[in-house]
């Protein structure tokens, strides 16, 4: 068994953990805003409505600190995909997920100091971290400067697209934050990487 | 598109203030015309008023014409408090008891003062001005009806450039549509037809109550404009909007006039970030749309779904 890793510094567990608890701020004021009713709401419309906005507004800011901290102590690297047999190397991970992992077999990407995520981590990380945040930020802070959306595009309230792609992209967010949640229990047990977001320590397996 | 896209937008935020339009009047100092008002106050700031009669020598108690009681202290709120009455009224008023023809004063319209003035372009009157002739108050009764119709002259505030919330403005601006509408007397002042309650003209309504306390009666009755500075062509009852999609969901019209207008004027007032916490211009439904409502329903039950057969095979791995 391999040595127990520092993977995780801190600036990078106080942005996760405060990204983590905005997150679900925002999934439960954003489906109660968009699922529920004057009469049966989820979360007091008004209340909602506020807290996601603060909810966002910290989201958004606390990605400008993932950038930051990315580019000045190099976690970025861990983002870059080596494209050269990437699908092979994606099609393997899947398979250990599907069935290796059932029958035993060591992963086939473990995690080192140098790869920190495996490489359907990775291009999921990716998509999330530089396509969907990045989009859900732009169109979020559209909707608070209503103003500055283009009044109609085609037939259609230009308002209404942005709102549209905002909720579409926060449900993919949090179709996201389902299964990252449940991954982070496949550590060297279900609790290790939870542990991890605590201390900072990759517990290998 | 002839207005910056989203992306560009945010971008130009970051280093834009836009300079919007100011309300001209001095609501801090003391009002120009306290003293001189004060005499006109004495009487028609009261429900009853006294008087010393010349002949007799008593003093004389009367109860005003509810038509000519003016509230003082509305009126040192509104956007006329530093005129003195004579201003707009007949220097004859100032002799008492006041001549009987001045009944027949003809009074102003608000363009006689505020019309082709570039001091108040940015309220733009004299678009307003078209669009009232247009309107359905004008087109009926184009004798009775002008601007103190609705606009009381002696208590007017400019709400919306004024800092107030959203659900203020509408309960101010919807008072004056009810003060009509929900009044038989006053109603039959301009027309003889008899006015069922609002309640139950809009009984078709989920929750009047809640759509009354929430969104202007105007947004609904009046020709959509991306602008609130001129919506006051009021239409027919038979154009207004009946469905609750119009809002509720493919084309959100709330987003239109009002909420986009208040938006801008509260980042200016409270301050961005203030501003945009408590933005208000949300409607409940407005973005969704049956069709994503579905996909989503279905694409998180299958991942719920395949969560769970991948828990199960884990608890069954040898």
């Amino acid at each position: 068994m391999s040595e127990r890793l520092y993977l995780y510094p801190i600036w990078l567990r106080l942005w996760h953990a405060l990204n983590a608890i905005m997150f679900l701020v925002l999934i439960a004021t954003g489906l109660s805003m968009q699922y529920s009713s004057p009469d049966a709401p989820l979360i007091r419309f008004d209340l909602a409505v506020r807290l996601h906005n603060i909810a966002g507004v910290i989201v958004s800011l606390n990605y400008l600190i993932f950038i930051a901290g990315n580019l000045a102590t190099g976690n970025g690297r861990h983002y870059r995909i080596v494209f050269e047999g990437y699908t092979r190397r994606i099609m393997q991970q899947v398979d250990y997920y599907v069935r290796g992992h059932f029958k035993g077999e060591k992963a086939p990407f473990p995690v080192t100091a140098n790869r920190k995520f495996n490489p359907l981590q990775q291009a999921t990380y990716v998509g999330t971290m530089y396509l969907l945040l990045p989009l859900i930020i732009i169109t979020g802070l559209a909707l608070l400067f209503p103003e500055t959306i283009a009044n109609r595009v085609g037939n259609l309230s230009g308002i209404y697209l942005t709102a549209l792609l905002h909720s579409a992209v926060g449900f993919l967010l949090s179709l996201f934050m389902v299964i990252h949640i449940y991954f982070s229990t496949m550590g060297a047990t279900p609790t290790s990487n939870f542990k991890s977001m605590a201390t900072g320590w990759h517990e290998p397996h | 598109m002839t207005k910056p896209t989203a992306w560009l937008g945010i971008i130009l935020i970051l280093g834009f203030s836009p300079l919007f339009a100011q309300l001209t009047v001095d609501m801090d100092a003391e009002p120009a015309g306290l003293a001189d008002n004060q005499t006109c106050f004495d009487c028609h700031g009261k429900r009853i008023y006294a008087y010393e009669n010349p002949v007799t020598g008593r003093i004389e108690r009367k109860a005003m014409n509810p038509n000519f009681v003016f509230d003082q202290e509305a009126f040192y709120q509104g956007v006329h408090r530093h005129f003195r009455c004579t201003d707009c009224h007949s220097p004859d008023y100032e002799t008492f008891p006041h001549k009987a023809e001045l009944r027949f004063e003809p009074m102003y319209s608000c363009l006689d003062c505020h019309g082709g003035d570039p001091t108040y372009a940015h309220f733009h009157f004299d678009e307003i001005g078209v669009e009232f002739e247009k309107s359905v108050h004008f087109e009926r009764q184009p004798e009775r009806f002008n601007c103190w119709s609705c606009h009381n002259p002696h208590s007017y505030k400019a709400m919306t450039r004024s800092g107030f919330r959203i659900t203020e403005i509408v309960q101010y601006h919807n008072n004056m549509c009810a003060s009509c509408h929900n009044n038989t007397d006053r109603f039959q002042t301009v027309s003889d037809s008899l006015k069922r309650p609002l309640d139950q003209i809009h009984a078709f309504l989920p929750n009047f109550n809640l759509h009354f306390n929430a969104v202007r009666c105007i947004e609904c009755h009046t020709a959509t404009e991306d602008t609130m500075w001129v919506a006051h062509n009021i239409l027919p009852k038979e154009l207004a909007v009946k469905r609750c999609v119009e809002c509720h969901s493919a084309n959100s019209l709330l987003m239109s006039s009002l909420y986009k207008y208040q938006n801008i004027e509260s980042r200016r007032s409270r301050g961005t970030l203030n501003a945009i916490i408590l933005n208000e211009a949300y409607v409940i439904g407005a973005n969704r749309n049956i069709y994503l409502n579905i996909i989503s329903i279905v694409l998180f039950g299958m991942t719920l779904l395949g969560v769970l057969v991948h828990i199960i095979f884990r608890i069954k791995k040898p």
